[in-house]
């Protein structure tokens, strides 16, 4: 494989670094495709879910941590950080969910998108007044120092972010298509009011989706802050992307949207290496990507289109 | 203290220019566009550069800011209206960061992150109008302001207004009546955007100068806001929320506290706005006037029954 005279070894390195930005990506895309499936509007405030829930972990992970006690209580403390990022994402999302989306199911479609911008303003803000507006850095809670392995230099980081990728949307996957209330799920996206005739209490699908959807974004948002920072409009970005990512894979489609976040990934680091994109200009190509999509396969790489019926 | 008031009265003029377009766009038609300042962005850029580096009148270059900023809504437009409204929404909000990002980075053109100063002002009939001259400026944003209300009342009250508002109310319908949606939705939208254009051009004249982190998201959001407080598809409204939102995010400085309030409890005002508004009085505060058609038929009815 000699692709654009650059070494495998080297083309194996830019795939491990995009998938690895691409698994992020897919976890909060799934969050905006489930809420889209059932209620079909987009959650704006998905991205500031993430950051609050971020800021939690990255909180109760610093009050806590006693970096004295050994290598195992540090990693201890680190996972309950994350569960606890996800509680409070996923509490969040539920609670939003009832004050802002609740009352305007029924009305038109442009009310609850304006009603989520809004959410996402004054999430962004308080976070803004509550934190200030400097970025922080989560500390690697373990050595992460550059492996080898087949010529290959991969973090324990960049490991740990496809392996809790991988685990959380094996998870979802098979939560959805084998449980009972997967089955509700998908029944309450395909068509709310039959779904509600056969007995599933849609409200509590709904507040179940919104959870899932927000603990995962919680997840994503903890390792960005490892990889990157964590700052109040971090969420903003990374839900813009996530979305492209969503869109990429056919918006409402689980597999899809974890199939669109890791092409996404690929894709934008590949076109940093290999069209030579300044970096300044890098958020282009997921824009550029969005345009290309809903120009020619609007319905995303998946879904075959179908009309909208009367 | 009048000089305040006076530069309040001027930059309401500018934000309801744009505010008007704005409303074509998520009040008659319906779609959700997030990148009105991207659009006041480059007007603003356009005319700056014009005028400073190619000595060309103002006049040619508030009308060029207008085309430049239509043409890119044409680009936008083009791709995302044929499909649902909420991929405008994201499109937008991604054009909208693209653009600042562009203008930031693009230092021979836009100078980047130092922004363009020395515009010189506009000439009228051989006087040159500065910064200072603020009477004067608030008389002409003034008419400006009113020539784009009628404008766009002319519009909406036409056939291609009734148009737009069905599209709003239920697109299968309107395309089952014949109207072409793809098409009035990229002429509306390219208008809003034609009107954010010109509404830049007049922000870099008045400012004389330019700086990229104006126009963010936040001024997008803000003018949405305008939108959303007075009436969604009301140009009135539209001109009473602009004054209310510009006088609420001014009134610190006004009355001297603006070291106390931390400047992002007015984004969180703005925000609360659009979710409460949204939830308890979605029409807006002057609301909008709608046809009463059950009305029509009774009284038709009574005349036939005379």
């Amino acid at each position: 494989m000699n692709l654009f005279n650059i070494p495998t070894a080297e083309l194996m390195q830019h795939l491990i670094n995009g998938l690895t930005l691409g698994a992020i990506y897919s976890l909060i895309a799934l969050g905006y495709t489930m809420v889209y499936g059932i209620l079909k509007f987009i959650n704006f405030a998905h991205g500031e879910i993430l950051m609050f829930g971020t800021y939690a972990g990255f909180l109760l992970y610093y009050y806590l941590c006693d970096p004295s006690q050994g290598g195992i209580y540090v990693l201890a403390i680190f996972a309950l950080s994350m569960i606890f990022a996800m509680l409070v994402s996923a509490t969040m999302g539920i609670i939003i969910e009832k004050i802002a989306y609740k009352p305007l199911r029924n009305a038109p479609r442009l009310a609850p998108l304006l009603s989520a911008i809004g959410v996402s303003i004054i999430l962004m803000n308080i976070a803004a007044m509550m934190f200030g507006t400097k970025s922080m850095k989560f500390d690697y809670p373990f050595e992460n120092q550059t492996m080898h392995i087949a010529g290959i230099s991969i973090t324990p980081n960049q490991i740990m972010i496809l392996v809790v990728g991988l685990v959380m949307m094996v998870g979802l996957k098979l939560f959805i298509d084998n449980t009972r209330l997967g089955k509700a799920m998908r029944a309450t996206s395909e068509n709310q009011p039959v779904a509600a005739l056969m007995g599933i209490n849609v409200n509590m699908i709904i507040s179940l989706t919104f959870a899932i959807g927000s603990a995962l974004a919680a997840v994503a948002g903890v390792l960005i802050a490892m990889e990157f920072k964590v700052y109040p409009t971090m969420g903003q970005l990374a839900g813009l992307k996530a979305f492209i990512a969503a869109v990429v894979g056919g918006i409402g489609n689980i597999s899809g949207a974890m199939l669109g976040g890791l092409i996404l990934g690929v894709l934008e680091t590949f076109g940093v290496v290999i069209l030579g994109i300044p970096h300044g200009l890098k958020d282009t190509i997921a824009f550029t990507v969005l345009i290309i999509i809903l120009l020619f396969r609007p319905s995303g790489i998946l879904i075959k289109h179908i009309r909208e019926k009367v | 203290m009048v000089d305040f008031v006076l530069l309040i009265f001027i930059y309401t003029g500018i934000y309801a220019i744009s505010a008007l377009g704005l409303n074509l766009i998520v009040g008659y038609t319906g779609m959700l566009s997030l990148c009105q300042a991207a659009f006041i962005g480059i007007g603003a850029y356009c005319a700056a550069i014009l005028m400073t580096f190619l000595n060309i009148p103002f006049w040619y270059a508030l009308l060029a800011s207008g085309l430049l900023a239509a043409f890119f809504g044409i680009l936008i437009g083009v791709p995302t209206l044929r499909l649902r409204g909420d991929y405008l929404a994201i499109a937008t909000l991604g054009f909208g960061e693209i653009v600042k990002n562009v203008i930031l980075n693009w230092d021979s053109v836009t100078r980047g992150p130092m922004g363009i100063n020395g515009i010189p002002g506009p000439n009228f009939f051989g006087f040159t109008l500065s910064s200072m001259d603020k009477i004067p400026w608030a008389i002409f944003i003034w008419i400006i302001v009113l020539l784009t209300y009628i404008l766009i009342r002319r519009v909406v009250r036409s056939r291609v207004g009734r148009a737009l508002e069905s599209i709003r109310e239920d697109e299968i319908a309107a395309s089952a009546m014949g109207i072409n949606i793809a098409k009035y939705k990229v002429g509306a939208f390219t208008c809003g955007a034609f009107f954010a254009g010109v509404a830049g051009a007049l922000f870099a004249a008045f400012n004389q100068s330019v700086a990229p982190l104006t126009f963010d998201f936040m001024m997008s959001i803000m003018i949405l806001c305008m939108v959303v407080l007075g009436g969604l598809g009301n140009s009135f409204a539209t001109v009473v929320g602009t004054v209310l939102i510009v006088v609420t995010s001014e009134l610190p400085r006004l009355l001297g506290v603006s070291h106390i309030i931390p400047p992002q409890l007015n984004q969180v005002l703005f925000g609360f706005i659009l979710v409460f508004m949204m939830i308890y009085r979605p029409q807006g505060i002057i609301g909008r006037v709608k046809l009463n058609y059950g009305k029509i038929i009774k009284e038709e009815i009574l005349e036939l029954e005379k």
